[in-house]
C-alpha cells in the first residue's frame, strides 16, 4: 500500500457513493440487530431490486447510530432523513417515499439535543460507514493518519502530538496517554508489544463494543500508529468473548487491512512492520486489569500481579508493552490527522476531547452518546438523554460501573471530567452511565455492584477475595433490615481495608459504590437498620 | 556490558539501612532484624504479594505496599508498624480466619502453624467479622499425604514450590474469588495425579495444617523448610 | 466492701475451660475470699441472678436455649468474658456448621444408634443452624482464647479484673493452645 493507492480507493468509493441519489443506512449495531434490522436491510435491498433502482439507490449496513432506544434506525443520505422504529413491513413505504415527503409516523427528528449537543470524534464514523468494508473507512479519511505518520513523521513526532492533545486513558484510570507512549518508546528492547484492551466489563457499558462493531478499522489504525510511535511490531486486540459481532467485524477488518498491505510487513513501503492478532476473553471481569490481561495472552491464569514493574517496562512475556483501551486508541487517528492542539481545544482543563457514554436507565434517549468533556451531568441526562421517562423521578446517576459511584441531584451541575468526578467520590470510568430513579434502593444498588465484584474477584489477595464476601454479606443485613450500628462501623472499616490493601484496581475500587452511597444516601442505610438498634 | 549492581540507602522505621538495588523491602528489613510479618512469602520461592500481611507504608505513596514484592529505592522512607498498617494487617489476618474452618484445637499443626502464630503475635484474641463456615473438602487419596481445604489460606506456596523447585507443576488454582482453591492436575484426586512425584515439598512449605503427612495427629505435624534456602543457594552457585 | 459477684456459664463446650478454672488450685481459696460465686455449673443454680459483676462463658452458642441464656446473661452482667476457644471462635462445636443441623442429628441419632434410633425432640432446645461465637450474639468485653486457656491465664484475667483493669492478653494466649 502506498499513499497513491489509498487515495485512489478513497476517490473511487466516494464517487460511487456520490453517484447515488439515495443511500439507505440501516443500523446493524447489536441493539438494532436484536430488533431484526438485518431482515429490514434485506427487505429494503429486495424492494430496490424489484423496482430496478439499483443504479440510484443502495442499502448499506452501518454501525450504531446511538439512539438505541428508538431502533431499528434507518438514515437516508444525502437527504438526512432519519426513520425510527422501522420494521420489515415499512420497507416498501420507505422506498415509495424516497422522492416525496418522508413518512411522518416513522420520522425521527434530528434537531433534538440528542443529536445537536453531541460532538463526535470517536464515533465520527459510527452509523456512517459500513464496518465490513475497508473502502468505506478509507473514503472517510481512514488510514490517512497512519500514512501521514509513516511517511512524514518520526515516532517521537507522533508521540509529541499525542502528548499535546492531552488525551487521557479512556479505560477508567485516566493516565496521560502521551506519557505512557513516551515511556514505552524509551525502554530499550528487541521486542515490544501494543495491546488494545477491549475487555469492556462494566455492567451497563457498551462504548467499546459499539466502536469495535461500527468502526473496527479505526482501532487498527490507532494501534498501528501506537506501534509505530513506541517501536513495536506486534499487537494484540483483546476483546471479551461475548462480543461476537465485534470480534467478527474486527477479524474481517484485520484480514482486509492485511490484504491491502496496511498491516504486515513494510507497511507503506517503509521499514515499519506491524502484525495484529485478536485474543478473546473467557468471561472474567478481572482480565480487563492490564496485568491480568497480559497473563491470559501468555496462556496463564488471569490473575493480576503487583505493579511496579508496569507493563511499559515489563509486560507481555517480559517485553515492554503499551496497553490502551479501545476508546483511547479510537481518538488517535483524528489526533494525528488534525494535530494535538486541535484535540486539546476541545473539553476542559486536564480533561481534553470528548467522552463516549452509554446512557442507560429510565431516561428517554438511552443509547450511545459522545459529548465534549466539561458538559454537565444535567445536560447529559436531561438534554442529550431527553430527561426521565414518564412516571420516573431522578434520584442518582451511577458512573464508572463497579469501580465508580452514585451521585445525587445536588451534583448534577458538575462538569464531567476526570478530576471533577473524582472529587465528589466517583470516577469517569470507562463510560457507563446508569440513571437511577426514585423507586430504587441505593443499598440495593451498592449491593448489586459488590456482588459483582465478589464473583469477579480473582481470589489472589485476601482483602478482595474475602473482604468483598464480608461486605456483600453485611450489605445483605442492611437489605434484610437486620443490620446493627456495629455493622455500619464494620462496613465502613472493611470498605477502607479493601480499598487500601487490595492488590489490583478491582479490589481497590470495589468499595466505591458503597462509599459513595454512604456519602450521599446514608439515610437509606440508617433506615435499613434493625429497629431500635441504631442507638445501641 | 553489564552494570554492576548498585547500592541504595533508605530508611526503615527511621533507621538508615543500605541495600542492593535488586532487593525487596522485606529482604532488607529482615537482614536488619526489623520484623515484618508475612504469610504467603517464603524465601526461595517467587513472591506473589497475595496475603497483604507484609504491607508497609512508604512515604509519598498513598496506599500501603507489600514489602515482599516492592524493590528498594534510593531515599525511600518506610514505616513498618504505623497504627493503620498494624490495623490493616490484623484485619486481613482476621479475614483469613473467617474464610476457612480453622479449628486449631484439633489441627495437626496446632502449636506449629504460621497462621496461628501470626494471630498470637498480632495479639489477636478474637475475630470481629462473621465466620463464613464454608463447605470444603478433604482429599486423602494420596498414599502419603492429605490436603484439607478447610485449613488452606491460598498462599500458593504449594503451587510455587511444585512448579519452581520440583518442576512438576502438579498444583494449580481453580475458580475465582472466594471459590478459588488449589487443585492437583486437572482437579482430580491427588492420589490419581500422574505428575505428582510424592516429593512432599508442598507439604513442608504449607504454613498451616492444610497439607500434612498421613498418620500425624493433633500438633504432630512438624514442617521442615530448611531444604528451600539450601536448594536455592546450591542452584545459584552452580548456574 | 461487698464481694465481687462472679458467675460462670457452660454452653456448648467440653467443660475443659471449667476444669482449667479449677486447675487454679489453691488460688481458688484466695479468689473465693474476694468473690461470691453467684452462678455456675458447679453450684447448680437454675436461673441466672441479677447484677453480676463478671461472667465467664465457656462454650459456643449452639441452641435456642444458649441464645436466650446469653441474652439474659448479657443484660445482667457488667463484664462478660468469653472463656476459651469455643466461646471465642465456636471451635469444635462449629465443625458441624457446614453439614446442616438435620444431617448432623441424623448421623448422631439415627445412623450411629444401635437401639431405638430417634432424634430427640421432647423438652430439648433446638439446635441453631450454626454454632456461633458468643460475640456474634451479644457484645463481649474480654476474650480469652485457648483450648483450654491455661489456669495461669484465667488467674491473670481474674486478677486484672479484680484490680479494676481490663486484662491485655496480646501475645499471652493463642487459639488452640
Amino acid at each position: 500500500m502506498i499513499p497513491e493507492e489509498l487515495e485512489k480507493i478513497a476517490l473511487a468509493t466516494r464517487a460511487e457513493q456520490e453517484a447515488l441519489s439515495h443511500q439507505l443506512r440501516v443500523c446493524t449495531g447489536t441493539g438494532c440487530l436484536a430488533l431484526h434490522s438485518d431482515h429490514l436491510k434485506d427487505s429494503l435491498t429486495s424492494v430496490i431490486k424489484q423496482r430496478g433502482l439499483e443504479q440510484s439507490c443502495a442499502v448499506k449496513g452501518v454501525g450504531c447510530m446511538g439512539l438505541c432506544a428508538l431502533g431499528p434506525l434507518v438514515a437516508i443520505q444525502p437527504q438526512s432523513t432519519l426513520y425510527q422504529r422501522v420494521t420489515v413491513d415499512d420497507a416498501i413505504a420507505i422506498i415509495d417515499h424516497l422522492d416525496t415527503q418522508p413518512i411522518d409516523h416513522l420520522l425521527c427528528p434530528t434537531d433534538i439535543p440528542f443529536f445537536q449537543r453531541q460532538h463526535k470524534i470517536v464515533l465520527e464514523n459510527t452509523g456512517q460507514i459500513d464496518p465490513d468494508h475497508i473502502e468505506d473507512y478509507i473514503a472517510a479519511d481512514g488510514y490517512t493518519a497512519l500514512i501521514q505518520a509513516l511517511t512524514e513523521m518520526t515516532p517521537s513526532e507522533v508521540i509529541e502530538q499525542v502528548v499535546r492533545s492531552g488525551l487521557r486513558g479512556r479505560g477508567g484510570a485516566g493516565y496521560p496517554t502521551g506519557l505512557k507512549w513516551s515511556t514505552v518508546s524509551k525502554v530499550r528492547s528487541t521486542r515490544k508489544f501494543v495491546i488494545c484492551n477491549g475487555d469492556e466489563g462494566d455492567p451497563g457499558a457498551f462504548m467499546d463494543r459499539s466502536v469495535l462493531e461500527s468502526d473496527p478499522h479505526r482501532i487498527i489504525e490507532g494501534m498501528a500508529l501506537a506501534a509505530y510511535a513506541v517501536g513495536a511490531s506486534e499487537g494484540f486486540i483483546y476483546v471479551r468473548g461475548e462480543y461476537d459481532l465485534a470480534i467478527k467485524r474486527l477479524k474481517t477488518a484485520i484480514r482486509q487491512a492485511e490484504r491491502l498491505g496496511i498491516l504486515g510487513k513494510s507497511i507503506c513501503s517503509t521499514t515499519f512492520d506491524f502484525h495484529l492478532e485478536t485474543r478473546l476473553g473467557a468471561g472474567a471481569f478481572v482480565c480487563g486489569e492490564e496485568t491480568a490481561l497480559i497473563a491470559t495472552i501468555e496462556g496463564q491464569r488471569g490473575n493480576p500481579r503487583p505493579r511496579p514493574p508496569y507493563p511499559a517496562e515489563y509486560g507481555l512475556w517480559g517485553f515492554p508493552t503499551l496497553i490502551n483501551n479501545v476508546e483511547t486508541l479510537a481518538n488517535i487517528p483524528p489526533i494525528i490527522r488534525n494535530g494535538g492542539d486541535w484535540f486539546a481545544a476541545i473539553g476542559i482543563d486536564h480533561s481534553k476531547g470528548t467522552k463516549v457514554f452509554s446512557l442507560t436507565g429510565p431516561v428517554r434517549n438511552t443509547g450511545l452518546i459522545e459529548v465534549p468533556m466539561g458538559m454537565t451531568l444535567r445536560e447529559i441526562i436531561f438534554e442529550v438523554g431527553g430527561g426521565m421517562t414518564e412516571g420516573h423521578a431522578f434520584k442518582a446517576v451511577q458512573t464508572g460501573g463497579p469501580s465508580g459511584g452514585c451521585l445525587p441531584e445536588q451534583h448534577l451541575d458538575l462538569p464531567v471530567g476526570y478530576d471533577s468526578l473524582a472529587q465528589v467520590g466517583t470516577i469517569m470510568g470507562s463510560g457507563g452511565m446508569i440513571v437511577i430513579d426514585d423507586t430504587a434502593s441505593m443499598v440495593d444498588v451498592a449491593r448489586y455492584f459488590m456482588e459483582f465484584c465478589k464473583t469477579e474477584s480473582c481470589g489472589k489477595c485476601v482483602p478482595c477475595r474475602v473482604g468483598t464476601v464480608q461486605l456483600s454479606n453485611l450489605l445483605g443485613r442492611f437489605t434484610e433490615g437486620s443490620a446493627t450500628a456495629e455493622d455500619l462501623t464494620l462496613l465502613e472499616e472493611l470498605c477502607d481495608l479493601v480499598k487500601q490493601t487490595s492488590l489490583c484496581g478491582l479490589g481497590q475500587s470495589a468499595p466505591n459504590p458503597v462509599l459513595s452511597t454512604l456519602r450521599y444516601f446514608r439515610n437509606e442505610y440508617l433506615a435499613h437498620m434493625a429497629k431500635g438498634v441504631a442507638t445501641q | 556490558m553489564t552494570l554492576p549492581i548498585r547500592v541504595r540507602t533508605l530508611k526503615i522505621d527511621d533507621r538508615d539501612v543500605s541495600a542492593r538495588e535488586d532487593e525487596t523491602i522485606l529482604e532488607v528489613a529482615r537482614e536488619n532484624g526489623i520484623d515484618i510479618p508475612s504469610l504467603c512469602y517464603l524465601e526461595g520461592l517467587s513472591a506473589v504479594g497475595g496475603c497483604r500481611l507484609c504491607l508497609v507504608d512508604v512515604r509519598g505513596v498513598p496506599r500501603p505496599v507489600p514489602a515482599c514484592v516492592t524493590r528498594v529505592e534510593e531515599g525511600m522512607q518506610i514505616t513498618t508498624n504505623s497504627e493503620r498498617i498494624v490495623k490493616y494487617r490484623r484485619m486481613n489476618l482476621e479475614l483469613l480466619f473467617t474464610e476457612g474452618n480453622h479449628i486449631c484445637a484439633v489441627c495437626v499443626s496446632n502449636g506449629r502453624c504460621e497462621l496461628q502464630g501470626l494471630a498470637q503475635s498480632f495479639g489477636m484474641t478474637h475475630v470481629h467479622f462473621p465466620y463464613l463456615y464454608p463447605q470444603l473438602k478433604v482429599d486423602a487419596s494420596h498414599e502419603r499425604y492429605v490436603i484439607d481445604h478447610n485449613r488452606c489460606v491460598l498462599c500458593m506456596r504449594c503451587v510455587r514450590v511444585c512448579d519452581e523447585i520440583e518442576g512438576a507443576h502438579t498444583w494449580d488454582v481453580m475458580g475465582r474469588g472466594i471459590e478459588a482453591q488449589v487443585i492437583t492436575d486437572l482437579n482430580q484426586p491427588w492420589g490419581t495425579s500422574d505428575t505428582c512425584t510424592s516429593c512432599g515439598k508442598c507439604v513442608h512449605v504449607c504454613p498451616t495444617g492444610a497439607l500434612f503427612e498421613k498418620g500425624k495427629s493433633v500438633a504432630e505435624m512438624l514442617k521442615k523448610r530448611q531444604f528451600l534456602p539450601y536448594l536455592k543457594l546450591m542452584r545459584e552457585e552452580h548456574v | 466492701m461487698s464481694k465481687v459477684r462472679l458467675a460462670t456459664v457452660w454452653l456448648d463446650g467440653c467443660s475443659g475451660c471449667h476444669m482449667s478454672f479449677l486447675d487454679m488450685d489453691e488460688r481458688l481459696i484466695d479468689l473465693l475470699e474476694r468473690v461470691e460465686l453467684v452462678h455456675s455449673p458447679l453450684i447448680d443454680l437454675k436461673s441466672f441472678p441479677d447484677a453480676v459483676d463478671v461472667t465467664l462463658v465457656e462454650g459456643a452458642v449452639s441452641s435456642t436455649e444458649d441464645l436466650e441464656k446469653m441474652r439474659k446473661i448479657r443484660q445482667h452482667t457488667r463484664i462478660l468474658v468469653s472463656l476459651g476457644d469455643c466461646a471465642v471462635t465456636a471451635n469444635v462445636p462449629s465443625m458441624r456448621n457446614n453439614f446442616g443441623v438435620e444431617t448432623v442429628l441424623e448421623r448422631a441419632y439415627q445412623e450411629n444408634a444401635t437401639v431405638h434410633p430417634q432424634v430427640p425432640h421432647v423438652d430439648i432446645p433446638a439446635l441453631l443452624p450454626h454454632a456461633r461465637p458468643v460475640h456474634e450474639v451479644v457484645p463481649v468485653d474480654v476474650f480469652v482464647p485457648g483450648c483450654p486457656p491455661a489456669a495461669d491465664t484465667i488467674a491473670f484475667v481474674l486478677e486484672e479484673l479484680l484490680a479494676g483493669r481490663m486484662p491485655d492478653l496480646s501475645g499471652q494466649s493463642r487459639f488452640g493452645a
